[in-house]
């Protein structure tokens, strides 16, 4: 049994929720690189290079890549041969995001009560996702949301008869309802399959995937092209001024699900693709 | 790429056309959700406004704490449709001109900009450090209890700017998206 204190855990999670909020991965980019030299529009081509100065800024001088610096998410995938010594874990990771957003300077987002709406002043709580894995390590994923491209997401239950199709158009229909509001190029995670909530937290999960990964069974990594394809021929573009690029990636997590039903879940995500994290 | 300076006034709207690129110096004022909402709410019950919006251009942001030393932190646009439901009332009876965001608005929006000569600017989603160089002065000037949605006064020189929206109901979002769709017809 390996012991892990509650204030180490706070420590990582604090400087994870800065270093996501400042850097992005490597896969992000080769991305955007890509997307400039597939960019037709000058004007998109623009907005490009925009993004990326931006992110270079936010990498070099810490300020935040966006001011949106959104609800903390964190996935917890905890090793069960673990034991969490010195605290509550949950309230350990809450004490991480409270110190990471105060020491990066980010913007608290948080409200307390959703129609009372005070905001809470520490952007806790976060939004903590366990699972429970085999082995002695702690991994922390800390995967900022902020609300733009967060509202622009959608859940539906579809008919087993809607088929690859049905998945196809409601992904669609998704991006095209949002067009420029989810600051576009966006990732688009899609859960596909388990049931109502299963695949919500499966299109979250498939915005952590790097980016020009696929997925490792065949017919869905061929689905996730054929939706990248139709999705940057809706002409959106970057920052939905018109263009080619309207999305870097789409990324498809899979579920068994029951014999009546085939929910599909779209996480929408703005080009800022934040996550980062670290294993104890 | 268009020079203008805050104050605006209906010629100087009148000039802006969906697309145009602008480069806008001066003072502007910020407002999210909850200061519209307030706004709006102290105008029904007939108090006096914290802030005099005649001629002025509301920047869409809830920016980040400024770090020691700095103006301010990160600071890009929030989506502007949430504001959507106040704006009219802003433009029709607050003098309100200009708004800078991002993302597409409502026809009841557009209508008001049309008949009042206002402008819709949209700024970079998403590029909030690219943004706040720019901003030379921020202070808190209404609402301080809001926090990050606060009303500041913002000081700004050459912010990069396109108009989204004109003041004849022009959108560049329809026209870009137009031009480079290419879809299949049995999609």
């Amino acid at each position: 049994m390996k012991e892990i204190c509650a204030d180490e855990i706070t420590k990582v999670v604090e400087n994870l929720c800065v270093d996501a909020c400042t850097k992005l991965g490597k896969d992000w980019w080769q991305a955007i690189d890509d997307a400039i030299s597939h960019e037709e529009s000058p004007l998109g081509k623009e907005m490009l290079q925009i993004i990326k100065e931006n992110a270079d800024l936010a990498a070099s001088t810490g300020e935040a890549i966006c001011q949106d610096t959104g609800m903390a998410v964190v996935f917890l995938e905890l090793g069960q041969d673990v034991r969490i010594t010195g605290g509550n874990l949950y309230d350990a990771v809450n004490e991480g995001v409270r110190r990471g957003y105060v020491k990066g300077y980010l913007r608290k987002s948080v409200v307390e009560d959703p129609l009372m709406r005070e905001n809470t002043g520490d952007n806790t709580p976060a939004i903590i996702h366990v699972d429970i894995v085999p082995g002695s390590d702690l991994r922390i994923i800390v995967a900022p949301k902020g609300a733009g491209s967060e509202n622009s997401s959608a859940l539906k239950m579809l008919k087993p008869a809607d088929g690859k199709e049905g998945v196809l158009k409601f992904v669609l229909e998704t991006v095209e309802a949002t067009g420029p509001n989810a600051c576009p190029p966006m990732v688009i995670g899609v859960g596909l399959g388990g049931n109502l909530e299963k695949s919500a937290l499966l299109a979250k999960k498939a915005l952590l995937r790097p980016l020009g990964e696929r997925n490792p069974i065949p017919h869905i990594a061929q689905l996730e092209e054929e939706i990248l394809e139709l999705v940057n021929m809706t002409g959106i573009g970057p920052q939905g001024l018109g263009g080619r690029v309207t999305a870097l990636d789409v990324h498809i997590e899979v579920y068994p699900t029951h014999i009546a039903s085939l929910p599909v879940a779209v996480n929408i995500q703005c080009h800022a693709a934040r996550h980062a994290e670290a294993v104890l | 790429m268009t020079e203008i300076k805050t104050p605006l006034d209906s010629e100087v709207v009148d000039n802006l056309k969906a697309g145009d690129r602008v480069s806008l110096s001066g003072v502007i004022l910020t407002g999210r959700d909850a200061a519209h909402k307030s706004l709006v709410e102290a105008y029904t019950a007939g108090q006096d406004l914290p802030v005099d919006l005649r001629g002025q251009v509301i920047y869409y942001v809830g920016p980040c704490p400024a770090k020691p030393g700095k103006v301010i932190g990160s600071a890009g646009p929030t989506t502007s449709t949430r504001m959507d439901p106040y704006t009219p009332l802003l433009i029709r009876e607050l003098g309100l001109k200009g708004m800078i965001g991002k993302g597409n608005r409502s026809q009841q929006v557009i209508e008001a900009m049309k008949e009042e000569k206002a402008v819709y600017f949209l700024a970079v989603g998403g590029a909030g450090a690219y943004l706040a160089k720019r901003i030379k002065k921020a202070e808190v000037v209404a609402y301080p209890e809001f926090g990050p949605e606060a009303i500041y006064r913002l000081e700004v020189s050459d912010f990069p700017l396109i108009v989204g929206i004109d003041c004849y109901g022009r959108n560049i979002y329809e026209e870009g998206k137009k031009k480079y769709r290419r879809m299949p017809s049995n999609a």
